[in-house]
């Protein structure tokens, strides 16, 4: 790729930039949330159209309009959220687009099963063609989106951050199969943001920032700080400074939680769990664990069906969450798009989303916006919110600024409790280390906090204590300080008695290396 | 009415109800015919992620043109001598023909205003079912000052009375052969696109771009044009349960004939699961709480029920299949799940 | 100060701009049509005068004489009230397409009770048939606002079918039940003290002051009240609003109800100020002029009343346009459908026409088709 520039309204996303790929290499592409890698890469693929700058393959320049381009030319891509069909079989989402049939078009699955299996022995896994994508583990349906490549017979291979909801063992096990596919002769594109995991996969870093290369690395000649520095641009602190915590009473107190989730399944078997004032307490967990229900019905969300949650020893179980913010209780929730902003709503409005009813943001009944312009004008700048206006809406904000509104709202105020659900999800550096950083001050203030998070590096890099989750389970409880890593993984991806109880694999260990 | 023994009354309805089975299943099935291919249109549409619920006035166009239609084909072409078998004449073909596109042209609009405009479908939808309530009224009224003779309509099949005097299996064959051209092709066509929609290559393609239409685009599938095609099919199919209405159940065009039937047959697409066998049954039974309304209209028994049925006001039984879609929706439709990205708009280029 | 006029001017013009344009693009091709169908009639030929003719009846029929101006605010009255409910709705997220069935079934509960309480006098007869139209308007909106939110049946669906038994009801009720006892046909009684008061003209009833007084109303509910926020934070995005601890499901349920409320209430002035009386096949285009004139008016309650005076004023003068040009009243059924096309249109609209900073969209929400046949609100 040579040259390539791509505009966007009001930003370059990418400035000129030149990237080779050998043939047998892993190739990793390094950089921040929003630096510019996701876009590149679709104009690779033909999502997205550059405005200057040409493609090479073999040295002859290729023009890609569109995603059957890339797939003739033999550029397959694994994107950051599946772009598989749940409700399909495996086989089905596999042969999608480059269907074998027969007749008027009648789909020939039987030929399409056996290519499947045949390719996914050869690379060392199992796989049922006939399983329905949805039941299948986060881990084997990357693997699926692998297979679709291979069954292409795809020369490059592009990953966006393929390893955001794996464990660490999940982790270890598609790199593997990454090296595999290399030594087979095929190109990989590594997206990540993670210096740890470039470093141990690549064969060459390629950095880019704010749209830009920044420059190239060999894994053996550069540092997890000479890469986060290249990066970020300036010096970070590879760990949030915590400080110490001095925990005091019991805040939150969960006992023996039962909980459904919408389909009439119990995810919550049997919770119970501790959070005292002025603690973190990190829940770590693959992700559909019974991780959302536990948090919904901590928060008001969702009916446990039974157990019960008292907060300073008083019982709040069932309680609405409007009945619970008057407790100071606050929650960040996961998915600001869908549940924590009104995104077609002002800056100003979303800032009293929860409280619009208060004096002094109403009386009566009646509104009272000059009150609310007050509390968004402290809010803005108390919490860095880069916003033109008060009076802008919320949608037109960068994810970070957007991010920092829902955290001006939620920490805006004395707080028992603050129960924080993927803070920092998608967001760039800046942006996390200013959350981070609040979310310790609260802390440090004497607020219980629970925290809820896929990206295990989050967790132990905030927690005082850290719990698992596992099938629903809190299945282990580690010191936040002296965690270890792989066993936290361990952990998350076994329950540590899977294997003792012969329960059927959640997440298929089964590799025959 | 206190003294009246309730089991009785129970034995007396079965009674009449199988009586009337006859009756009730032929009419069922012939009132359950553009309700049927409402919902088959709403499945080709929606499984490949666009709402129509425009469906109610591309029937209501295509009644009209096929009736306006034939009215101009029969002055042009003149009388002709309808086939033995379902009565066919040039000029209904021709009508049948034209109603077709001219549900295509609607659902054209459709897709252009939803998928290329990326409007609400909703309202795109609504926009359609205004258009053609001013269109047909507005032309209606003044095409009927001359009062035009039509092409007529389609005859159903005589099923031998040898056949439709069995009793249960002959009265269904006959439910189901005594009707015309349009309503037997429909059924066939039921059949059709339930194989085709779960075993073809269009069909995998269809329901990946109504679940997930950046994982279809991403593995080379053009998901704008796919959801115009189908829209515009959905719109050919729904023109056939138009026409259906006025060159076959009947003979001529009426405003507002279609009476909320576009709608009903989108209830019946919600509670058959997005399934065109599904849909069918769905449909059948909205139509046959008409037919039996109608049964007993026609020919209450003389007894303790028929006193009770007729102290009934007709009324009621002009609203039951209403009613009855409202209930069977209300109960039904939190279990029956839509295709994921049903309804909303695709925007092609990647948003980062 | 002149900058904050210019500002206002500008706002105006951006709110204002697209609508008009639609209307008069609108006019332009029910024109077309007007000459494409004039050679129709019985013997007649191409006649491109017609529309200037029909156009001129239109306008004669509305605003040229004070009974058309007088006939054009009777008609604006029930528009207003229908479409603020079916802008309220929108706002909430939800379509109301049962506004005729309110309508009809407020109006035909008016009567019952207006009937019911003959010679207590006007001071007495008067609210109770009005609060009677009003309660059953809500009633007629809370079941498909109640089946939305828990069982997650589409309004659009159920709202269609209540609209047909709404019509099955009203027509058994009246020659049923409230049928004027001895009658050759079903009518009910005609109403006297619950009638209203005219105030100007012919027929100028007190109900078109009550439609003009709730456009404050609404939009004091909508932007000042707390109730309002939560409404459109409801119809912006409901699980964030459930998450901000609002209700969502009495909220859907509330707002359809106040939607068939002024539906209802709709009816109701326009039975009790006009007919005073009914008959079983009662009819209306209020239900479906209200969709668009919410529409046009983009859900906010200035716009409906600017709207539903245009609406108003054509379907005051059609009756003259049929008689005295000959082309059918369904005319302005036809100009709806384009209006509304335009307006979805606008993208193409602004291209065309080199439009900027004028506002699109439609003021409804993106939820609509989102929530289409899924799971019941939280």
């Amino acid at each position: 790729m040579r040259g390539i520039t791509k505009r966007y309204p009001g930003v370059v996303a990418n400035d000129n930039i030149t990237l080779d790929v050998r043939p047998g290499e892993i190739h990793a592409l390094l950089g921040e949330n929003g630096a510019g890698k996701s876009t590149l890469m679709n104009v690779l693929y033909g999502l997205a159209v550059p405005d200057e700058g040409e493609i090479l393959l073999d040295g002859s320049p290729i023009r890609i309009s569109g995603p059957t381009d890339a797939i003739d030319r033999g550029i397959s891509m694994v994107h950051q959220h599946f772009m598989l069909i749940p409700v399909l079989t495996v086989a089905e989402n596999i042969i999608l687009g480059d269907e074998t049939v027969r007749g008027a078009g009648f789909l020939d699955l039987n030929q399409a099963r056996t290519k499947i299996q045949e390719l996914a022995a050869r690379f060392g896994f199992d796989i049922d063609p006939d399983a329905k994508v949805e039941t299948l583990s986060v881990g084997q349906q990357q693997r699926v989106e692998i297979l679709k490549a291979l069954y292409r017979d795809t020369r490059i291979l592009v990953l966006d951050e393929p390893t955001a909801v794996l464990t660490p063992q999940e982790t270890e096990e598609i790199f593997l199969l990454l090296r595999r596919l290399a030594e087979s002769g095929r190109s990989i594109i590594f997206i990540s943001h993670k210096l740890y995991e470039v470093l141990e996969i690549a064969d060459r870093i390629t950095v880019i920032r704010r749209g830009k290369v920044v420059g190239e690395r060999l894994p053996d000649k550069t540092s997890e700080k000479d890469l986060a520095e290249l990066m970020v641009g300036r010096e970070v602190e590879l760990t949030a400074n915590r400080g110490e915590s001095s925990p005091g009473a019991v805040s939150l107190e969960v006992k023996g939680l039962h909980v459904k989730d919408d389909r009439g399944h119990e995810v919550v078997k049997n919770v119970s769990l501790e959070v005292r004032a002025g603690e973190i307490l990190g829940i770590a967990g693959v992700a559909g664990n019974g991780q959302d229900e536990l948090v919904q019905a901590i928060v008001g969300l969702r009916k446990a069906t039974g157990g019960s949650v008292t907060l300073k020893g008083k019982d709040i179980t069932g309680l609405s969450p409007r009945k619970l913010h008057e407790l100071e209780v606050a929650y960040v929730p996961a998915d600001r798009h869908r549940f924590g902003l009104i995104l077609s709503f002002s800056v100003q409005d979303n800032l009293v989303l929860n409280r619009y009813m208060n004096a002094p943001f109403s009386r009566g009944g009646v509104r009272n916006d000059s009150a609310c312009e007050a509390e968004a004008k402290d809010c803005i700048s108390e919490y860095d919110i880069r916003t033109p206006s008060a009076n802008v809406n919320a949608g037109t904000l960068s994810g970070g600024n957007q991010q920092k509104l829902v955290v001006a709202r939620e920490f805006d105020r004395d707080l028992q409790l603050l129960v924080l659900d993927q803070p920092t999800r998608g967001l760039d550096v800046g942006s996390i280390e200013f959350i981070h950083g609040q979310a310790i001050a609260k802390r440090n203030s004497g607020t219980a906090i629970l925290l809820v998070s896929a990206e295990l590096d989050e967790v132990l890099e905030l927690s005082d204590r850290i719990a698992v989750m596992f099938r629903g389970e809190l299945v282990a409880e580690r010191d936040g300080r002296t965690a270890d890593k792989n066993e936290i993984g361990l952990l998350m991806a076994t329950g540590g008695r899977a294997a003792a109880q012969g329960d059927e694999p959640f997440v298929d260990i089964d590799d025959p290396a | 009415m206190t003294d009246l023994p309730v089991i009785g009354v129970i034995i007396q309805l079965f009674q009449f109800l199988i009586d009337q089975l006859p009756f009730i299943s032929d009419a069922a099935v012939a009132a359950s015919i553009p309700i049927a291919l409402a919902a088959l249109a709403g499945v080709v549409s929606e499984r490949s992620g666009v709402v129509n619920i425009g469906l109610e006035g591309m029937m209501l166009t295509a009644a009209f043109v096929a009736w306006i239609t034939g009215v101009v084909a029969v002055g042009m072409l003149g009388p002709s001598q309808p086939t033995a078998v379902f009565g066919i004449t040039l000029p209904l073909l021709i009508a049948l023909g034209v109603a077709m596109l001219s549900g295509m042209v609607m659902a054209g609009l459709h897709a252009w205003l939803s998928i290329s405009l990326r409007a609400d479908q909703i309202i795109s939808g609504v926009i359609i079912n205004i258009a053609a309530i001013g269109l047909t009224g507005y032309l209606y009224t003044i095409i009927s000052k001359n009062s035009p003779t039509g092409a007529g309509g389609f005859d159903s099949l005589d099923v031998p009375a040898a056949i439709s005097g069995i009793p249960v299996i002959g009265w269904l064959i006959n439910a189901i052969f005594d009707q015309g051209p349009i309503a037997i092709g429909a059924i066939i066509l039921i059949i059709i696109v339930q194989v085709l929609l779960f075993r073809t290559r269009w069909g995998l393609r269809t329901r990946s771009v109504g679940e997930h239409p950046r994982a279809a685009e991403t593995m080379g599938i053009d998901v704008i044009r796919l959801r115009y095609r189908n829209v515009i099919l959905s719109g050919a199919i729904a023109a056939l349960g138009g026409a259906y209405l006025s060159i076959e159940l009947t003979t001529s065009f009426q405003a507002g004939m279609t009476a909320g039937r576009g709608f009903i047959g989108l209830a019946a697409m919600i509670v058959g699961r997005w399934s065109p066998l599904g849909a069918f049954g769905a449909a059948l039974l909205f139509a046959s709480s008409g037919a039996v309304g109608r049964a007993i209209t026609f020919a209450a028994p003389e007894n303790q029920l028929g006193d009770l049925l007729n102290s009934i006001p007709p009324q009621f039984y002009d609203a039951l299949p209403y009613i009855v879609t409202i209930v069977v929706l209300a109960g039904i439709v939190g279990r029956s799940i839509p295709p994921a990205a049903d309804g909303q708009p695709y925007e092609r280029e990647s948003a980062t | 100060m002149g900058d904050r006029v210019r500002t206002f001017g500008d706002q105006v013009y951006s709110a204002m701009a697209l609508p008009l344009l639609a209307i008069g693009l609108a006019l332009i091709v029910g024109a077309i049509v007007i000459i494409a169908t004039s050679a129709l009639e019985p013997g007649a030929e191409i006649d491109f005068t017609l529309p200037f003719r029909a156009y001129g009846a239109l306008f004669e029929g509305s605003l040229g004489s004070p009974n058309g101006r007088v006939s054009t605010l009777v008609q604006t009255a029930p528009l207003i009230l229908a479409g603020l409910g079916i802008g309220l709705a929108f706002k909430a997220g939800l379509f109301n397409i049962g506004a005729q069935g309110q309508f009809l079934l407020g109006a035909t509960a008016a009567i019952a009770a207006g009937v019911a309480v003959e010679g207590s006098g006007p001071f007495v007869a008067i609210p109770v048939a009005i609060a009677a139209g009003m309660v059953v308007g809500a009633i007629w909106g809370f079941i498909p606002g109640f089946l939305k939110a828990f069982s997650g049946a589409h309004e659009v669906v159920t709202t269609i079918m209540l609209n047909f038994i709404a019509l099955a009801l009203m027509s058994w009720l009246i020659s049923g039940p409230l049928r004027l006892p001895r009658s050759p046909q079903p009518v009910t009684p005609t109403v006297e003290d619950a009638a209203l008061p005219i105030m100007i003209g012919r027929d100028g009833h007190v109900g078109i002051l009550i439609a003009f007084i709730a456009v404050p109303i609404i939009w004091f509910l909508l932007y000042r009240l707390t109730l309002g926020f939560e409404i459109r934070a409801v119809g912006a995005n409901p699980e964030a609003s459930r998450y901000a601890g609002m209700k969502p499901k009495r909220l859907v349920t509330l707002t359809m109800s106040l939607a068939g409320m002024l539906a209802g209430l709709a009816g109701t002035l326009n039975v009790l100020g006009i007919n005073h009386q009914m008959n079983a096949t009662f009819t209306t285009t209020v239900g479906f002029d209200a969709i668009t004139v919410a529409l046009l008016g983009r859900s906010h309650p200035v716009g409906i009343m600017l709207a539903a005076l245009l609406f108003g004023m054509m379907r005051a003068g059609a009756g003259l346009m049929q008689i005295q040009a000959g082309v059918p009243a369904e005319l302005v059924d036809l100009l709806q459908a384009v209006i509304l096309l335009f307006l979805v249109a606008s993208p193409v609209l602004r291209r065309v026409f080199r439009l900027r900073g004028v506002k699109s969209g439609l003021g409804t929400t993106d939820t609509m088709a989102r929530t289409y046949g899924n799971e019941a609100i939280r």
